[in-house]
């Protein structure tokens, strides 16, 4: 259950669209079901009231929406952002992909998001309703049955291995200020790399042969941002589609982790995105455990104008030989 | 051993044009013997390989890829080979984490003089890449005619 409610956020977005410090909300939207809240502009009062949510499916990460929404107008963007968000906020402004001047950010405290996928399976189909409560949440269905859930079983993975609940930037802070957590979120990458290539073959095959290209992790990466990507290159001679036994996928896997690498805050949203449910953010993590090791302990987004380790350099770096498999 | 004896890998070697182009040249004029699998293509700079070239050099059929650059600290456009280091210890360890061979990629610094490094290099890169066997798990059957 979140600690700061629909109504907080909702009369601070009309104070400041109100006194005309902001023309337009980026804020979350009420879905068909209680469960798929989609990221949503909103300009006047009357449209928040009847369709902004703030629940515990509120996943989406605003920042990169700022990019093309600060484009638009000539006023202030109001941006909610939890503390994740605000990393992906910060590496953005550090890549001068949107102008600070024109964004108002509220950060607002996260008591960690809900799987729906999670809550599915647990509590099976037909959900109508999910009501929040202290620890556990109860799910209604069509069939006016109802189940109580655990919150730790059916929070994202993301939320599980929170890294941070400290917001690193912000116009206005809602609610307290947290820490950054000592996470376990490099637990499941070393545990792939303990096991033998053949096994590491096999899982990443079967996981990355799921593949359906359908392009959305890299649509909602906020370490993402050219204009024009690689991957639509009509000429690039191989056609960028879904094949399961060849290589295709996992070139783009590898392609998409390493354009990011280095920028990558580690916000989950490729893996929370997928609709096949491939664990794509451990390949990231791959990526964030390794360059700590090699380059020394490094955050994306901590702080705004700090060098990415791939776009810096020591004189005396690691050989790419002695590196591999180095962590392991 | 009989099998590998007669089996001729491809190889990649990505060589930048001021150190390691120059060194293979070296190779040829001092009449120093490299396998012929070996296809050299000339790169303005080691950090000129995106790691999709890599990559794209194992789906179209290459058994090993070698990239060959000039020594830290003697790069023609002064910092080149050092932002290839990174890159690429991230991309072969990210390569072995997919479980794919580590010694089918190399990173050797091959100066303009070191002809004889040049073909020792080679020779030894591809008796590595021969030992290992063909490139399965990186090849893309639609490449291969």
């Amino acid at each position: 259950m979140q600690k700061i409610t629909r109504e907080n956020l909702i009369n601070k977005a009309i104070e400041l669209l109100d006194n005309g410090t902001v023309s337009r909300v980026l804020g979350w939207k009420i879905g068909e079901f209680a469960y798929d809240v989609t990221p949503a502009v909103f300009t006047t009062k009357e449209d928040l009231q009847k369709d902004f949510i703030f629940d515990d499916f509120c996943n989406a990460n605003f920042s990169k929406y700022l990019i093309a929404e600060t484009r638009k107008a000539e006023e202030k963007v109001l941006v909610f952002l939890k503390p994740c968000d605000t990393y992906s906020f910060n590496q953005l402004l550090t890549e001068h992909r949107f102008s600070r001047e024109k964004v108002y950010a509220v950060g607002i405290p996260c008591e960690g998001m809900l799987d729906i996928g999670k809550i599915k399976a647990l509590a099976g189909e037909g959900i109508i309703d999910v009501i929040p409560g202290e620890g556990s949440i109860t799910v209604k269905n069509l069939y006016e049955e109802e189940k109580t859930l655990a919150y730790g079983d059916v929070l994202t993975e993301r939320c599980l291995s929170c890294k941070s609940k400290k917001h690193v930037v912000y116009d206005e802070l809602m609610g307290e200020e947290g820490d950054v957590i000592d996470s376990n979120r490099f637990d499941e990458v070393e545990k792939i790399e303990k096991m033998s290539a053949d096994e590491r073959f096999a899982f990443w095959q079967s996981q990355l042969s799921k593949c359906i290209r359908c392009n959305a992790c890299r649509d909602i990466c906020p370490a993402c941002t050219c204009e024009k990507c690689v991957f639509d290159n009509p000429k690039s001679s191989v056609n960028n589609k879904a094949i399961s036994d060849s290589f295709e996928e996992k070139m783009f896997h590898i392609i998409r982790a390493f354009h990011v690498a280095g920028r990558c805050t580690d916000c989950g949203e490729c893996s929370r995105v997928c609709p096949q449910g491939i664990p794509l953010h451990l390949l990231n993590r791959k990526f964030i455990k390794d360059i700590n090791s090699f380059y020394g302990d490094y955050q994306a987004g901590q702080e705004e104008g700090s060098r990415a380790p791939l776009i810096n350099y020591t004189f005396d770096d690691l050989e790419p030989g002695e590196a591999v498999g180095r962590g392991v | 051993m009989s099998i590998n004896s007669e089996y001729k890998p491809k190889i990649v070697a990505f060589c930048c044009n001021w150190c390691s182009y120059a060194g293979a040249d070296l190779a040829g004029s001092n009449r120093l013997a490299y396998p012929e699998n070996v296809k050299i293509i000339r790169v303005p700079c080691s950090c000129r390989v995106n790691p999709m070239f890599i990559l794209r050099a194992f789906q179209r059929g290459a058994d090993g890829v070698i990239l060959c650059g000039c020594h830290p600290g003697d790069c023609h456009y002064t910092s080149g080979n050092y932002y290839t280091r990174r890159r690429m210890a991230l991309l072969f360890s990210m390569l072995e984490y997919l479980g794919i061979e580590k010694e089918r990629t190399r990173v050797e610094w091959v100066s303009a003089a070191e002809g004889a490094k040049f073909a020792a290099t080679m020779n030894d890169f591809t008796q590595t890449v021969a030992a290992l066997g063909e490139n399965k798990r990186l090849e893309d059957l639609r490449c291969k005619r």
